[in-house]
């Protein structure tokens, strides 16, 4: 039963064989001349003005957010669509009124603009 | 044979990642323990034959939930070490308290359970068949709750982040 | 044909093996469509036609150097590229090339897809933090936020398909789809496919909605601070990507390894013959899913963040909870209750 999954582990085997690979080989043959003008951060030929680390915009949280509850809701509708044949009508009504819900938070977040970016 | 030397490996690794999350020096450290962590789990979910559960864990925890804490450490930017070694409130005072009685559980269930570690799995029941079959059934009422609580987090959500957008 | 487990093993070298092969000369391709596209000649000195200009481009930035600048975060700032890489390979787990012939089928291969997406926008979110730049910064926030949303209606479309397939197994997809050209799920799902079609042009960071690299305004995004090899992985993770995503576009709408009419057409065919014909009908569609995408970046120009993020959100997501209750209901009056 578990012999299924080893070609996937051999396949995630050989993708980080290669990942870790090319950045150990390069980082051997390559050349390494460091100087401190080269090392600094790419401001477009500018000096760096302070960190980047600043806060950014709360919108980004919002659509992170958002994200998880839609992202749970639709892993929802997978277990419902595989069976779906089996279970007929009745399932159906309670998946539209899932949606309906889930239609409503959508509706509510429209209608509050949280989703507008200027 | 092999599949009680990988799980003892994956058990290894997520002990040492979950040690991990809370010594790491920044945030971000942490919350990428933590994903190996969660990737442990879902492993281990895999080898007990629960399907859908260990690809649940990965999408939900790994996939959007951990993603989320990132941009929230990325936004927020909070200096690594002012943040994390904060002095010993009622908060601290609680988890303490959430950890012993974990603890106890723990040592309550562990001599009951020995004889029936790893090796069990219920195969037909960890497919996602199975899952569509009861939740759509017997667990109807739990379901319909949970797109409840999931609009009640998109208001709550949208509340808290929009006082400070406006 | 039935494989057994070392044959799956040796199976899975061979696909890593010519992915790795198309990813590169996906890279000649895209250059050399839009050097046409632009009346260019594109590259032609290295080998005949410059056939072997990507080993030439991959020599070139493995003897670069590797610059780290002061102010990034070392150990995230080498494990952003690799999970990019990573994640952008292993997708191509699931995907049948012929009958028969997968790495594996596990009966949640199209949640694994989704899975292993979702955590590839690690890569590009770790780069921009650990890179501590500016530049970097903004476009792994701007990419990020992309990618997620996209992702819904990415998991939306899918829903369809497997309303019809019943199952989430991808090798019972491409079966259900048959030798029948109107069983492809592209006839039987026409919003599902348009919506996902979409949806991996910015899964695939590409062209019109490549914001998150947009040169004029972030110089690389969220590469910005990567040399050598660091980009040369994000680069191949890119074109990965692509060849993935045309992929995965073949298996579940374009009827996958399927010969059209082939038992009427080559009504012969077995054996070896067959899954050799199936593989290169496989390769065949792929290449044209990947030509799709090169033509539509070197033809629209791109949108602005903010249309992106409400096409995302506004369009596409109402749009797949509609197909979703759409081919549901569809389905209720097919099967009569």
């Amino acid at each position: 039963m578990f012999e299924q999954y080893l070609p996937v582990l051999l396949l995630i085997v050989l993708a980080v064989a290669f990942g870790a690979g090319s950045l150990l080989l390069t980082g051997l043959i390559g050349p390494k001349r460091p100087n401190q003008v080269k090392n600094s951060a790419y401001e477009s030929g500018m000096e760096p003005v302070g960190t980047a680390h600043e806060r950014y915009s709360v919108k980004y949280y919002m659509v992170a957010m958002l994200f998880v509850i839609f992202d749970v809701e639709i892993l929802f509708m997978y277990p419902w669509a595989v069976q779906f044949r089996m279970l007929g009508l009745f399932a159906f009504i309670e998946m539209i009124l899932f949606i309906g819900l889930l239609f409503a938070g959508y509706y509510y977040i429209i209608k509050k603009g949280v989703l507008e970016w200027e | 044979m092999i599949v009680d030397i990988l799980f003892y490996i994956t058990a290894l690794v997520a002990i040492i990642s979950g040690i991990l999350v809370i010594t790491g020096k920044s945030p971000v450290t942490s919350a990428l323990s933590l994903v190996l962590n969660f990737f442990c789990i879902a492993f281990i979910y895999l080898m007990l034959e629960a399907q859908f559960l260990a690809i649940i864990q990965v999408i939900v925890y790994a996939g959007a939930i951990m993603v989320l804490f990132l941009f929230v450490i990325m936004l927020l930017n909070l200096q690594d070490d002012q943040t994390l070694f904060e002095k010993f409130d009622l908060k601290k005072g609680f988890a303490v308290l959430l950890t012993a009685l974990f603890l106890l559980e723990i040592l309550y269930i562990l001599p009951a359970g020995t004889n029936s570690s790893a090796g069990v799995s219920f195969p037909e029941l960890g497919t996602v068949e199975a899952i569509g079959k009861y939740l759509f059934s017997e667990y109807l009422y739990p379901f319909e709750m949970i797109s409840v609580v999931l609009l009640a987090a998109v208001v709550g959500a949208v509340v808290v982040a929009k006082k400070k957008v406006d | 044909m039935k494989l057994e487990l070392l044959g799956h093993l040796i199976l899975t070298v061979a696909i890593f093996g010519s992915l790795f092969l198309f990813v590169a000369y996906a890279v000649y391709f895209e250059r050399k469509v839009a050097a046409k596209m632009q009346n260019r000649v594109g590259p032609d000195r290295v080998g005949w036609y410059g056939l072997l200009q990507p080993f030439a481009d991959i020599l070139k930035l493995l003897l670069k150097e590797e610059i780290i600048a002061t102010q990034a975060t070392k150990f995230v700032h080498t494990l952003a590229p690799a999970i990019s890489v990573i994640m952008a390979f292993i997708t191509f787990a699931m995907i049948p090339i012929a009958e028969g012939f997968y790495i594996a089928d596990i009966n949640i291969g199209m949640l694994y897809m989704m899975a292993v997406t979702s955590i590839g926008v690690y890569g590009v979110t770790l780069a921009g933090w650990s890179s501590n730049s500016k530049y970097s910064l903004l476009g792994s926030m701007r990419a990020s936020a992309q990618m997620i949303s996209y992702e819904l209606s990415m998991g939306l479309a899918v829903v369809g398909v497997i309303l019809i397939t019943q199952s989430i197994s991808v090798v019972s997809i491409v079966e259900s789809q048959t030798e029948n050209i109107l069983y492809w799920n592209i006839i039987r799902q026409p919003l599902g496919f348009l919506i996902f079609w979409i949806a991996s042009f910015a899964e695939a960071n590409r062209l019109p909605f490549d914001l998150p690299e947009s040169e004029q305004e972030l110089v690389g995004g969220f590469h910005t601070e990567y040399s050598s090899m660091r980009f040369a992985l994000f680069f191949f993770a890119e074109y990965t990507h692509l060849i993935v995503a045309s992929s995965i576009l073949t298996t579940v709408y374009l009827g996958g390894y399927q010969i059209p009419f082939q038992s009427f057409l080559f009504p012969g065919l077995d054996g070896w013959w067959l899954v050799s014909a199936q593989i290169l009908t496989f390769i065949l569609k792929m290449c044209l899913f990947v030509f799709l995408f090169m033509w539509v970046r070197w033809t629209l120009p791109r949108f602005k963040y903010n249309h992106l993020m409400e096409l995302g959100w506004k369009y596409l997501l109402p749009l797949g909870l509609l197909n979703v209750v759409l081919t549901a209901g569809w389905l209720l009056i097919y099967d009569g209750f």
